[in-house]
């Protein structure tokens, strides 16, 4: 059981919640995440760790109210508890090769760069950022990112706030006016990730995505978040969640990731009937 | 000398249990346990015991049955064997104690004695349970990580021994197989419960949700205790590589029997989904594959079909398990393999070759060969994997110094299994790759054994 010390609504369905999890804080890194469940009967849920706080034993992660057990979570207040709690897994981003990194971030897949972008620039080398969403109500962390990044830039699909495009209308303007990234952190829904993926193949430039792979254990038992990289099966959860977004095959991971939401929608319905 | 048959357990009918996860053998009532004990003949050299992994002393106990002293019976099994409830329902016994029994060929079929422990065990539960001795004081601390049977049995016998035990357990529950893999059906997990109950009687704290290697690490671990034990299985799923194995409907026999078992996922208004197939292959004849297809059968399956590239004789699971896999309607493709797995984005088929055994080569193994020309199709919407597991790395990567083999098995010093790193020991499906419930529990009492020994020294 773990308690929720601070719960912050972020966009009509993203909430940031601050957990009491001294286990998980202690050796947690950016790029990992956590796997929880809301209540004794809910299913396991992987979130990425999104900040943490090792003398507060604290870690804090985003949550998009889509599914039923998202909604679920959605409902619990400051004080409550969660039943379970375990992590951190998967492995650390690893962006220390790197000199010149611009992070992608699109929607609630933002939670993911975030604790890059602070690393980056506690590390005194802020980075450029695009995070977009389809319009102003989803932008999420900007205050945040504006402190952290070199340049940042907001989209929004339908111009509702920043500039209208695409993250990849973005990225395409930057690589087109000469910048020299020699690598792209981006990290969204998948079909985000497959068209930055694209575009970066043509300019050559060394691209990492982030995969949120339909998951149950998170600890490499079950196969369930099985990823085609480079023609090879890799687990999202132990080999991952990060891979090179050029040799994903995502089609194929498009069509995994919507198996279950027929039957989640039916929970879904359930739910708010 | 009597020719009298082994009596027969009571069984749900194959045609309703078919539809429900309630469990299927209900094993013997008194007046059948009474006569089936009857049958043994007290061997003075029982051979029974030979084939007996952790070495029961069985004709000790059947004799108890005998006498009507069920409880002794009970603590006369208990000098061997922490879980006889579970291992009377899951062991192999027929080619463990049973196969040695002096009345298998002849004289009627060996006595029950699997179902004479279970017997003994379900007795003594409604009935109380066996006396707790009063155990020492804890002065020592040790950790067990991973809460399956090698690390409960391994628990139990160092918290009767002085030590302080601390289980980690990587799931938001305990048990391991016996509560993500092995079915309701087969093995209710109430007893499983009962059995960690009896854990914390002793003292023993479980923590859930730790993944060591990841939230705390053994060298932590090691540091904080005067032992440590691993018991952390062999959970890794094998696939065969094969076209079309990432099509959805494919599953590894962990992540479908976890999501049914673990999560739920059979009860009405589970949250956590499963596919309910119309017609599902299961491919592999171990344990663990009729337990999938018995499995999808009760989801409302239609048709579910046991792909297995070798014949009926080298089928690797439990005799009692195949003959009620077929009872129930599950059909065997025997001496099939499969090549690729068909379908768009979601399953559709899996085409197949048929096999023939070789010749016996000198190690008396028969070689399953491709025969030529022999392609089919099985039309199906889900393919369930069953073809084996390795142990999990995660472990070994935090941890250089954990020295593994081969599929990744911890190696261990046979007489104590103590791994190459001092005060560290292992035992279970983690060392031996996947096996027995027995021999997951053998191997945690010897760890133990082995641990509370290098106290004293
Ligand atoms: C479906 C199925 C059916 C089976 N049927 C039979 C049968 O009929 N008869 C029989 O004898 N055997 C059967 N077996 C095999 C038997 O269940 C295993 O041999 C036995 O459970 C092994 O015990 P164990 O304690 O070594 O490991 P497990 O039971 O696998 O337990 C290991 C535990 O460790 C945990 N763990 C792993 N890594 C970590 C970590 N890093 N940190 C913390 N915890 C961790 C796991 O979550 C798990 O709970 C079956 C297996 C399966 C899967
Ligand atoms: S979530 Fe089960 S293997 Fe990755």
């Amino acid at each position: 059981m773990n308690k929720i010390l601070k719960k912050r609504q972020l966009t009509q369905n993203i909430h940031e919640y601050v957990i009491d999890s001294p286990e998980v804080s202690r050796h947690c890194l950016a790029g990992q995440f956590i796997i929880l469940r809301v209540d004794d009967e809910g299913e396991r849920i992987p979130l990425t760790i999104c900040d943490y706080d090792r003398e507060a034993g604290t870690v804090t992660i985003l949550v998009q109210s889509i599914g039923y057990s998202t909604m679920k979570l959605a409902k619990l207040n400051e004080g409550d508890y969660i039943h379970d709690f375990a992590g951190p897994l998967g492995n650390a981003t690893e962006l220390e090769e790197f000199a010149n990194i611009i992070l992608v971030g699109g929607g609630v897949g933002s939670a993911v760069i975030y604790p890059q972008c602070k690393q980056l620039n506690r590390d005194g080398r802020p980075a450029d950022i695009i995070i977009g969403a389809r319009n102003k109500d989803l932008l999420i962390y900007e205050d945040e990112f504006r402190d952290n990044a070199k340049d940042l830039y907001v989209m929004t699909d339908d111009g509702s706030y920043g500039e209208q495009g695409f993250v990849t209308t973005k990225l395409k303007q930057l690589l087109d006016s000469g910048k020299a990234y020699d690598c792209v952190f981006a990290v969204g829904p998948m079909p985000m990730m497959r068209a930055v993926a694209n575009l970066t193949r043509e300019y050559g430039v060394h691209t990492i995505v982030s995969m949120n792979s339909v998951m149950v254990d998170g600890t490499g038992m079950c196969g369930g978040c099985r990823v085609t990289v480079g023609g090879q099966v890799k687990y999202a959860c132990v080999d991952g969640p990060e891979f090179d977004g050029h040799l994903v095959d995502f089609d194929e991971a498009i069509e995994r990731s919507k198996f279950y939401r027929e039957i989640e929608q039916e929970h879904k319905c359930k739910m708010e009937g | 000398m009597n020719t009298t048959e082994r009596n027969h357990p009571i069984e749900q009918d194959p045609k309703v249990r078919a539809h429900n996860f309630d469990e299927v053998s209900l094993g013997f009532d008194d007046e059948l346990a009474r006569m089936e004990a009857d049958r043994c003949i007290g061997c003075k050299n029982a051979q029974c015991m030979k084939g007996c992994p952790v070495g029961i002393n069985i004709p000790a106990f059947i004799g108890a049955i005998k006498e009507g002293d069920i409880k002794k019976a009970g603590e006369i099994i208990a000098q061997d064997s922490n879980l006889p409830a579970i291992c009377g329902r899951v062991c192999p016994q027929e080619s463990q104690c049973e196969k040695y029994c002096i009345r298998k060929a002849k004289l009627g079929g060996s006595v029950a004695i699997g179902l004479l422990e279970r017997y003994v065990a379900d007795y003594n539960r409604k009935n109380g349970g066996l006396d707790v001795k009063d155990i020492p004081p804890q002065v020592y601390k040790a950790a067990v990580v991973g809460s399956g049977p090698a690390g409960l049995a391994c628990a139990a016998d160092l918290a009767k021994n002085g030590f302080k035990v601390t289980i980690y357990e990587a799931f938001h529950k305990a048990g391991g197989v016996l509560v993500y893999g092995i079915p309701e059906f087969r093995l209710p997990k109430d007893l499983v419960q009962s059995e960690i109950d009896n854990l914390k009687k002793l003292g023993v704290e479980i923590k859930l949700n730790v993944i060591i290697g990841k939230t705390i690490t053994l060298e932590e671990l090691k540091e904080e205790n005067d032992a440590v034990f691993i018991g952390t299985g062999a959970g890794l799923p094998t696939f065969m590589n094969i076209p079309g194995e990432s099509l959805s409907g494919v599953y590894s026999a962990n992540e479908y029997l976890t999501r049914v078992n673990l999560m739920k996922a059979y009860q009405e208004g589970a949250i956590t989904p499963v596919q309910r197939a119309k017609k599902s292959v299961v491919v592999g004849a171990g344990n663990v594959a009729m337990d999938a297809a018995r499995t999808t059968l009760r989801m409302g399956a239609e048709e579910v079909s046991i792909v297995y590239r070798r014949g009926r004789e080298e089928m690797p699971a439990r005799a009692e398990e195949i003959i009620h896999a077929e009872q129930e309607g599950v059909k065997l493709e025997l001496l099939t393999n499969p090549i690729e797995i068909l379908g768009t984005t979601k399953v559709e088929g899996i085409k197949c070759v048929r096999m023939a055994l070789t010749e016996p080569d000198e190690s008396g193994r028969r070689r399953p060969v491709v025969v030529e020309g022999s392609e089919f199709v099985i039309e199906c919407d889900q393919v369930i994997m069953s073809i084996g597991t390795s142990p999990n790395p995660l472990l070994k990567k935090s941890c250089d110094a954990l020295e593994t083999k081969g599929k990744g098995t911890i190696v261990v010093n046979e007489e104590t299994l103590e791994t190459s790193i001092e005060g560290v020991y292992a035992g279970g499906d983690a060392v031996t790759g996947a096996a027995t419930v027995i021999l997951a529990m053998g191997a945690g009492k010897q760890a133990a054994r082995a641990i509370i020994e290098s106290m004293n020294k």
